[in-house]
């Protein structure tokens, strides 16, 4: 009997009665669950994007040339200066090294320090001549960051695919979650469907009502996913921020567009889903 | 309007056994017509054949001027639309209340809300339900539930109006009132078929009856 007054309100719009029939705040609730996922997925792969960049702008090109004590460091550092590919090649003053070196060596005046000649190439400069010129020097080492960079770069993609493989799952999950919420629908809307099926209702009609449904409990989902990411995506971005580019973490740093298209992306995925999952059970009829 | 031609049925689970074999009839524009027989005698069945519910294992089906073996399934939709229908387990929605369940039928047509609504208060008058509009079908009696089952299967004005002992769950007076319904359909011009078991509707109102026993026809006219 308390359900008269509502009848009223279903109205046409809602034939199925799928308001109640798809009413269950788990599906929602597990959607914003993997969108929670997904924005944390989407930010890993952002920020491993960004990290890889900057390594390889900042550091390609960067190199260091450390010469025996005796060495004319200020000749080596002009003629290397004068290769093509150079841009900058410049001997660190000692002083400069003194103060670097202190933490590990403590003042000590005397101690003879190697001479360091700081070079930056041209990143698209071909490398050879430069070598060779650096190998005919007696006693000099190149330090290289190349290996460190060629692993963190590694490590950032694999980052990145790991990222995007995350995405991929979560999307298939979600998929998956709305098949098994349209089936619990046509369920309990078996008579209903059936009914509407033998009064002239298209599958098309049919399915989009069901696809509608399901989109809006993703869409409300994803939505609240989104809500509860952007406070943990800003205590990561506070964090690494400052130690992956060295500056303050700012609210641009967040991946608002990715935070945006989460409930769209998840209305789609469950319109699709229900879509398919209804024309294919009305198929039999 | 309806051309059966050595129509058979089997159903898929009915183990090879004919529900239906060689019926031959046709149902003119505008009549009405009994479909007598007892229980099994496949009534329901031919009506499902009737109202596009199934699909004839043999011969050929004809109705409203389409040959229902031949018609791509998309096309099923819109002929079903010009078919009313009366179950005798009613078939209502129960999460709807007595208008949307009289309405439904526009409502599949996309009818615009503003015309939709004069329609469905007409229906609902003519069958006494008007002042239950807003009631929950589970609160109507049998009679009240399948007159405005037959609401539903009229408001989009059929051109075939197929009733499956729509009398079937009713007391008399009930089982009159309902009867009298659809003899005033086909009065305004209706083609109308009617099953029942009862041997008393079709004395107490003559009309064509076809017999049914078996699953095959015994009788015409
Ligand atoms: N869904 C079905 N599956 C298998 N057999 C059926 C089905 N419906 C009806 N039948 C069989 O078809 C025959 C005719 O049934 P039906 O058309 O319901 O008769 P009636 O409506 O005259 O009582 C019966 O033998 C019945 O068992
Ligand atoms: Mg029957």
């Amino acid at each position: 009997m308390a359900d008269i007054p509502r009848l009223r309100h279903l109205k046409g719009r809602d034939p199925l009665g799928l308001r109640r029939a798809l009413a269950d705040r788990l599906l929602p609730a597990l959607v914003g669950a993997m969108a929670l996922l997904a924005a944390l997925g989407l930010a890993g792969a952002q920020g491993a994007g960004r990290l890889a960049e900057r390594w390889q702008a900042g550091a390609s090109g960067q190199l260091l040339l450390q010469l025996p004590s005796d060495a004319d460091a200020g000749a080596i550092a002009e003629r290397l200066a004068q290769l093509p590919g150079t841009v900058e090649a410049a001997l660190v003053p000692e002083e400069r090294l003194r103060q670097l070196m202190a933490p590990w060596l403590g003042e000590v005046p005397n101690l003879p320090l190697p001479r360091m000649v700081a070079i930056t190439l041209r990143p698209d400069a071909d490398q050879t001549s430069f070598l060779e010129v650096v190998q005919d020097l007696p006693g000099a080492q190149l330090e290289t960051q190349g290996t460190a960079i060629q692993q963190a770069l590694r490590l950032a993609e694999v980052l990145q695919a790991l990222s995007v493989a995350m995405l991929a799952v979560v999307g298939l999950v979600g998929a998956a979650l709305v098949t098994v919420a349209t089936r619990s629908g046509i369920a309990a809307r078996r008579e209903t469907i059936l009914i509407l099926h033998e009064l002239g209702a298209r599958d098309s009609d049919i399915a989009r009502r069901f696809a509608r449904r399901l989109a809006q409990l993703c869409a409300m989902g994803a939505l609240g996913g989104a809500v509860v990411a952007v406070p943990a995506l800003w205590a990561l971005a506070d964090q690494a921020i400052p130690v992956v580019l060295a500056r303050e973490a700012t609210a641009a740093d967040l991946p608002w567009g990715s935070l945006l298209a989460l409930p769209l992306v998840a209305a789609g995925i469950g319109w699709l889903t229900a879509w398919i999952t209804l024309r294919v059970w009305l198929r039999r009829l | 309007m309806v051309r059966f031609s050595r129509v058979g049925l089997r159903y898929p689970e009915g183990g090879g056994a004919w529900a239906l074999s060689g019926l031959d009839f046709m149902l003119e524009p505008g009549s009405f017509t009994w479909l007598l027989g007892p229980s099994g005698a496949g009534k329901s069945s031919l009506l499902r054949l009737m109202h596009l519910s199934l699909r004839a294992s043999d011969g050929e089906v004809e109705v409203l001027g389409a040959n229902i073996a031949r018609l791509p399934r998309r096309a099923l939709p819109a002929l079903r639309r010009r078919i009313g229908v009366v179950f005798q387990d009613y078939r209502l929605l129960p999460h709807l209340s007595v208008f949307e369940n009289a309405a439904l039928p526009l409502r599949i047509q996309g009818i615009p809300e503003a015309r939709l609504t004069a329609d469905v208060r007409e229906i609902l008058r003519w069958v006494g339900l008007l002042e239950r509009a807003d009631a929950s079908p589970s609160t109507l009696s049998g009679g009240e539930q399948q007159r405005l089952a037959l609401s539903r299967a009229v408001v989009a004005r059929p051109a075939l109006l197929v009733a499956d002992e729509p009398t079937g769950n009713l007391d008399d007076a009930q089982a009159r009132r309902v009867i009298t319904l659809l003899r005033e359909m086909h009065r305004l011009g209706t083609t109308v078929i009617v099953a029942t078991h009862s041997e008393v509707l079709p004395v107490e109102y003559p009309a064509a009856a076809l017999r049914l026993e078996s699953g095959r026809l015994v009788s015409h006219g």
